[in-house]
């Protein structure tokens, strides 16, 4: 095997520590697991988050092309290669940042089968890594579904009374699209002889230099991998599973799955479908423009009306995908941008919106809007941060959420006034449901008995919300961070669809 | 760094400071360290401000320069900077939000005495007075964007800020709510600014004073419209002038300028609550009296009108939107005192006064008088925060009663508090001599707009000059009652002694089973002197900063003063080409400007017979020193005082209703005529948007829900298959308990599958 190893090391470092908890559990017995999981997960998250910040800083975000490659060859034309350009490295930086979080939460708020739960996030951690290096289209296949295989069991084991429910049509959904991106795939590796990432986005044949996939090829193709990405993000009119999993799956498992596992479809968006069939792309911007719109309009109403507060979040997020979809189908840098933007304020904000419903879930273990309301009397803290990131999701300037609804938005208006006004309707409709929900749940006066005695954030959730809050707030003020990392990404992607 | 740098940079940051500080450190520092660090940030920041302001003014310092703290943004010619731009504009604003905002800090210590949370008041206030100093002094549509929302949010939760009551958490959203709407177009403006504003290739952008070409800076797009540069509209191939662009927004062929225009004034119409977009204002009393005096009508509510003016340079050139300003701005200052007869909270009556002098305000930037425009903002914030906080005064010393219904007879035992909102009702009203300079603040401002409406030549300007008068003879009368009910006759005890359905928090102990009522007079107590200094030092405002600062702001040292921060090439009234010309003309001809040929000729002429004390001259106009008095030979006699009349009219109007038969009107509203019942209904806008938008919004959002979503999009989906697979397998509980290994085992085959494939592939 060739390369730097980092990106190797980034990916498969929580798998190692999965091993090591089953290694404790297979030798020492469930309970040893249990205890011995808590420290294992979080080193080796921490370790994860450590690598990967090394790859951060050898990684020069002016170079155009793909960088910290490791390779070894495979079967057939297939072959083990990782790689990262600015897109990926962010939405890595993401995961790994977000994943000690995620562990620390759950070390308090799970407490049935501690062990296998762990393993199951290391083994997620590994394979959503994984997903944004792949510069295999077989490996990205394999880690882009092998992903769901530990969320199915983290909402099938640790989720509420719906459970099975919800992970059944969570399958259903995405078997449907990975049987089409398999057979599209199984094509492509035939006419292209490689499935190598970048000969495929180069689109000329490795050897004889020919067209890879004349345009009429390319819309099958397209429609092949728009239908497991769209599933994903999720879009409209396939995001009904999206709000059902979130409401069963444990806390962590909610941030993971809004956090990152979602970003998997915009990711494959911009790696995959612009690059590898720029016509087809064009051909169907005014279908992703009219999604995108309805997503975010239908979605937000949709929220307004919710009783169950995961749910309204789950909503929200599929409104705020939406503008992820506009900005990629813009096709300009401000679109791009704005929607790569999105992808990792999103992680951050609606990350934190789960979490703050994990802290009030952890106490009641309810999430019904009506239930709550006054918490601000017994919980200042919690209303504070909690207003933070609803302003944040609500896309008030200075926060993350501003940036790549603006930037999207900007470049939308530029390819279509229609999706770009459609769109700016969502930023109206945001305020309404998440102020109305925060009224509920945090203004008012307290007359649930129950709440009595709720007690505000511990310090282990005010550490976990507070650095949060500082990232909304930080890449609200300083995009640039991001935008530095992921420009050459976002002209390349432009380049390849010649715009 | 310049002193001057460094105070701006001090007075913007200063409140935010102040407001982290006190926000987050609450629980160390106690409501006393709050109070004190939020106020003296916030006093040290309007001091110089005030330094700046009158050096800029009295001192002639012509300062125009930008501030830059950071990028932000950096996306193409998307190109912000988070920025602090020092003009005339911005320190004018500088000076009325600092000074104000220092005044009701000091005017919460004493109101917010008795709540418990006035550490996050204070902390509020704060971060509120940060958002509106980064609005103001943006040096490009962001950061005026952060502020613009920034203000919002802080609107927001200051409205909401008795959080406990159900009725202040409903205003707070619909304040938000309603102010999105306006932003929605807002946010458009910027993206359509955006969409034009691209450079050509091949143009040098240098020679237009451009060193970076942004889409956003204010300097790169005022400097391209006023120079009408040439820009490459984004998907297009050829250079074309800016002026000239045209795109298709929605389903419309539009002037490019024109469609920006209207859409930054629909921002505009939200955040100062315009004619539909103003059914928020009314309900954002259930804040705290201080707030409404800060926000909602010295500060916040003004920044519509900030924004109208710093793009003058776009609306100069946009006669569209400028006469739909108009429009809305005159409609407004009508609609909103015709609603003002009919209220009773006496908070209420004064935000709609607000709302009707902001109308006033509009219009007169509708019809390019921007230097009036601001001026108006500048008086109107002094006299409205002394009423507003001066009803706070009095809402204090009545126990929380805000109904004039229950007053009466409260000018004895509260004589500062009558004499300061006397002098408030006299400036709002815009007493004073005409032809003289004689009067309050208001009477100058005020005038100005009504004759510079007079003097316009734009279709529209009749019909706000009408809407003026009218709104005029009103406001005077509202005025008025609101004097007369709440301090003359007897006291009128409240039968239904409703002190606490306020449930505010600010209770502040006095002895509420008061005396009964002796000799008609009010059981009210006169409020500290840390409420009522304050007042003194706002009345001093409302009394000369009209005199004091015409010179500056309209007539003869505007030039001078504005420096190119506002353009006056098209006020019809006081600039080169109006009646009273004041100023340079610039050789180029604006077509507002050529619209005024015949009246600038003539104002030419007579000025130049009496040049005299000369700013600048040239042949298109003579500086005019003290040619206010002649110049109205312009303007016709009844114009000059109809103002007067009118408010004269409506003095004797309020006299004879409210002093001497004060049982008519009583009457009137107890029989409820239908013109009563719809102006108390404030033309039924509630009634209706709560029918048509939330209604509406609340029944699309259950259809999408439970018939979208569940009905069809699951019923066809994995339900129907579920159904399906149910009557064909023979039990969901089969799929159920292995639908994980079904996946898992799809996935080993087809990587079977692909495996053969590959091989098959290498095979040919």
């Amino acid at each position: 095997m060739t390369g730097p190893m980092l990106l190797t090391a980034t990916t498969f470092l929580p798998l190692i520590g999965a091993l090591l908890i089953v290694a404790v559990r297979v030798t020492a017995g469930a309970n040893a697991a249990s205890a011995a999981s808590k420290i294992i997960a979080v080193l080796a998250t921490l370790a994860t988050l450590v690598v990967s910040l090394i790859a951060l800083s050898q990684f020069d975000a002016s170079k155009v092309g793909y960088q910290l490659v490791d390779y070894a060859p495979w079967f057939g034309g297939s072959s083990y290669k990782l790689g990262v350009d600015g897109l990926a490295i962010s939405l890595v930086v993401l995961t790994t940042a977000l994943m000690p979080l995620c562990i620390l939460q759950s070390i308090k708020s799970i407490e049935d089968r501690l062990g296998e739960y762990m393993i199951c996030f290391l083994v997620l951690e590994t394979l959503m890594i994984g997903v944004f290096c792949a510069l295999d289209l077989v490996l990205f296949y394999v880690l882009f579904e092998g992903g769901l295989i530990p969320m199915f069991l983290m909402i099938g084991i640790w989720g509420g009374k719906n459970r099975l429910y919800a992970s059944f049509k969570f399958f259903l959904y995405t078997l449907l699209g990975s049987l089409l991106l398999l057979a599209a795939l199984v094509y492509m590796s035939i006419v292209a002889g490689t499935t190598d990432v970048p000969t495929l986005q180069a689109g000329l044949h490795p050897e004889t230099g020919a067209l890879l996939f004349p345009p009429e090829v390319q819309t099958w193709l397209w429609l092949a991998f728009f239908a497991s990405f769209a599933v994903k993000l999720p879009m409209w009119p396939v995001h009904t599973w999206l709000p059902d999993a979130h409401v069963e799956a444990p806390t962590a498992g909610s941030v993971v799955l809004a956090a990152v596992l979602l970003k998997m479809g915009g990711y494959g968006f911009l790696r995959f479908s612009l690059p590898m069939f720029p016509e087809a792309s064009l051909l169907f911007q005014p279908l992703m423009f009219a999604l995108s719109v309805i997503a975010i309009v239908y979605a937000s109403l949709v929220a307004f009306r919710q009783t169950d507060i995961k749910k309204l979040v789950a909503y929200s997020s599929v409104a705020h995908m939406g503008f992820v979809t506009l900005g990629i189908f813009s096709f300009n840098e401000a679109g791009i941008q704005g929607a790569i933007f999105q992808m990792i304020s999103h992680g951050v904000i609606s990350g934190a919106l789960f979490f703050c419903v994990g802290v009030i879930y952890d106490r009641m273990h309810t999430r019904e809007i009506s239930f709550y309301g006054g918490l601000v009397h017994r919980m200042p803290v919690y209303a504070a941060l909690f207003m933070l990131f609803s302003m944040a999701n609500v896309g008030l300037p200075g926060t993350s959420g501003f940036v790549g609804e603006i930037l999207t938005m900007v470049g939308a208006f530029q390819a279509n006034t229609w999706a770009a006004a459609g769109a700016a309707l969502g930023v109206i409709f945001s305020a309404v449901y998440m102020l109305t929900l925060y009224r509920r749940t945090v203004f008012g006066e307290m007359t649930n008995e129950k709440l009595f005695d709720i007690k505000d954030v511990t310090a282990l959730e005010f550490f976990i919300l507070g650095l949060l809050a500082i990232f909304a707030l930080g890449l609200g003020v300083f995009p640039s961070i991001v935008f530095d990392l992921t420009e050459t990404s976002t002209t390349e992607v432009l380049r390849m669809i010649g715009q | 760094m310049t002193f001057q740098e460094y105070a701006a940079i001090f007075i913007v940051l200063a409140p935010g400071i102040a407001a982290a500080i006190s926000g987050l450190g609450q629980r160390f520092l106690g409501d006393k360290g709050a109070m004190t660090i939020t106020t003296a940030l916030v006093v040290g920041a309007a001091a110089l401000s005030g330094y700046l302001f009158f050096s800029q003014a009295f001192g002639h310092a012509g300062v125009s320069q930008t501030i830059v703290l950071s990028r932000w943004f950096d996306v193409g010619t998307f190109i912000a900077d988070w920025a602090i731009k020092l003009d005339s504009l911005s320190i004018t604003m500088l000076f009325v939000v600092t000074s104000v905002s220092a005044l009701v800090h000091i005017y919460s210590i004493g109101y917010m005495a008795e709540d418990p949370h006035r550490a996050r008041f204070f902390a509020y206030l704060s971060l509120f007075t940060f958002a509106m100093l980064m609005l103001v002094t943006a040096d490009n549509f962001i950061q005026l964007f952060f502020g613009w929302e920034g203000v919002g949010l802080a609107s927001y939760l200051l409205i909401g800020f008795w959080y406990k009551k159900a009725s202040a958490n409903a205003a707070a959203i619909k304040a938000f709510v309603v102010n999105r709407v306006g932003d929605f177009g807002f946010a458009l403006g910027i993206m359509a600014v955006v969409f034009m504003i691209q450079p050509a290739a091949g143009v040098d952008y240098a020679a237009y004073g451009i060193t970076e070409f942004s889409s956003l800076k204010f300097d790169t797009v005022f400097s391209v419209i006023a120079n009408n540069a040439p820009v490459q509209v984004v998907g297009t191939a050829v250079a074309v002038p800016i002026q000239e662009v045209t795109i298709d927004f929605l389903n419309f062929h539009v002037w490019g300028l024109e469609i920006a225009g209207i859409l930054l004034f629909i921002g505009a119409m939200g955040k100062s609550a315009q004619f539909f977009l103003h059914t928020w204002l009314p309900d954002a009393m259930e804040g705290p009296t201080p707030v409404s005096a800060l926000i909602h009508a010295a500060t916040m509510v003004t920044a519509g009108v900030f924004l109208v003016c710093r793009s003058s340079p776009l609306y100069v050139e946009t006669e569209v939107a400028s006469n739909m300003i108009t429009v809305v701005g005159a409609t407004t200052c009508l609609f909103a005192a015709t609603v003002g007869l009919a209220q009773n909270d006496i908070k209420r009556v004064v935000a709609y006064s607000t709302c009707s002098q902001l109308g006033y305000m509009f219009f007169a930037a509708g019809v390019g008088a921007y230097g009036a425009a601001m001026f108006h903002l500048f008086t109107h914030a002094f006299f409205k925060a002394l009423l507003f906080l001066g009803a706070g005064s009095v809402i204090h010393g009545m126990h929380h009663e805000q109904d004039m219904r229950y007053m009466g007879g409260v000018r004895q035992p509260m004589m500062f508090t009558w004499a300061m909102m006397l002098v408030g009702t006299l400036a709002l009203i815009g007493f004073g001599i005409p032809g003289t300079d004689i009067g309050f603040a208001g009477f100058f401002s005020k005038d100005a707009i009504i004759e510079s409406a007079y003097a316009s030549s734009d279709a529209f300007g009749p019909f706000a000059f009408w809407c003026s008068i009218a709104a005029a003879l009103l406001t005077s009368f509202y005025s008025w009652r609101l004097m007369f009910m709440t301090f003359e006759g007897k006291y009128r005890p409240n039968p239904h002694a409703h002190h606490d359905d306020h449930g505010h928090h600010d209770d502040h102990g006095h002895d509420h089973a008061h005396a009964k009522p002796k000799d008609g007079r009010a059981p009210a107590h006169e409020s500290p002197l840390i409420m009522i200094a304050p007042l003194a030092i706002l009345a001093v405002g409302a009394v000369f900063a009209g005199v004091m600062f015409k010179p500056f702001f309209l007539t003869k040292y505007a030039d001078d003063y504005w420096n190119g921060a506002i353009v006056r090439e098209a006020d019809p009234l006081y600039g080169p080409h109006g009646i009273h010309p004041y100023g340079e003309a610039t050789t180029e001809g604006h077509a507002p400007a050529e619209a005024h040929a015949p009246a600038m000729s003539n104002a030419a002429a007579s000025a130049a017979e009496e040049a005299h004390g000369a700013v600048a001259a040239d042949e298109h106009a003579a500086p005019a020193d003290g040619a206010h008095a002649e110049a109205h030979h312009e303007l016709p006699a009844w114009v000059v005082w109809a103002p007067f009349i009118v408010t004269m009219t409506g003095l004797i109007g309020a006299v004879i209703f409210y002093l001497m038969a004060p049982s008519v009107p009583r009457r009137m509203a107890q029989n409820g005529g239908p013109m009563h019942s719809f102006l108390s209904h404030k033309w039924y806008f509630d009634e209706i948007y709560n029918f048509v938008f939330v209604k509406g919004t609340a029944a699309l959002g259950d259809l999408f829900w439970k018939v979208g979503d569940k009905k069809i999009i699951d019923g066809l989906g994995p339900d129907g298959v579920t159904a399906t697979a149910k009557a064909g397998a023979g039990g969901l509980s089969k799929l159920h308990t292995g639908y994980i290994f079904h996946y898992a085992l799809v996935i080993l085959l087809s990587a079977v599958v692909f495996a053969a494939f590959i091989l098959v592939g290498q095979g040919r």
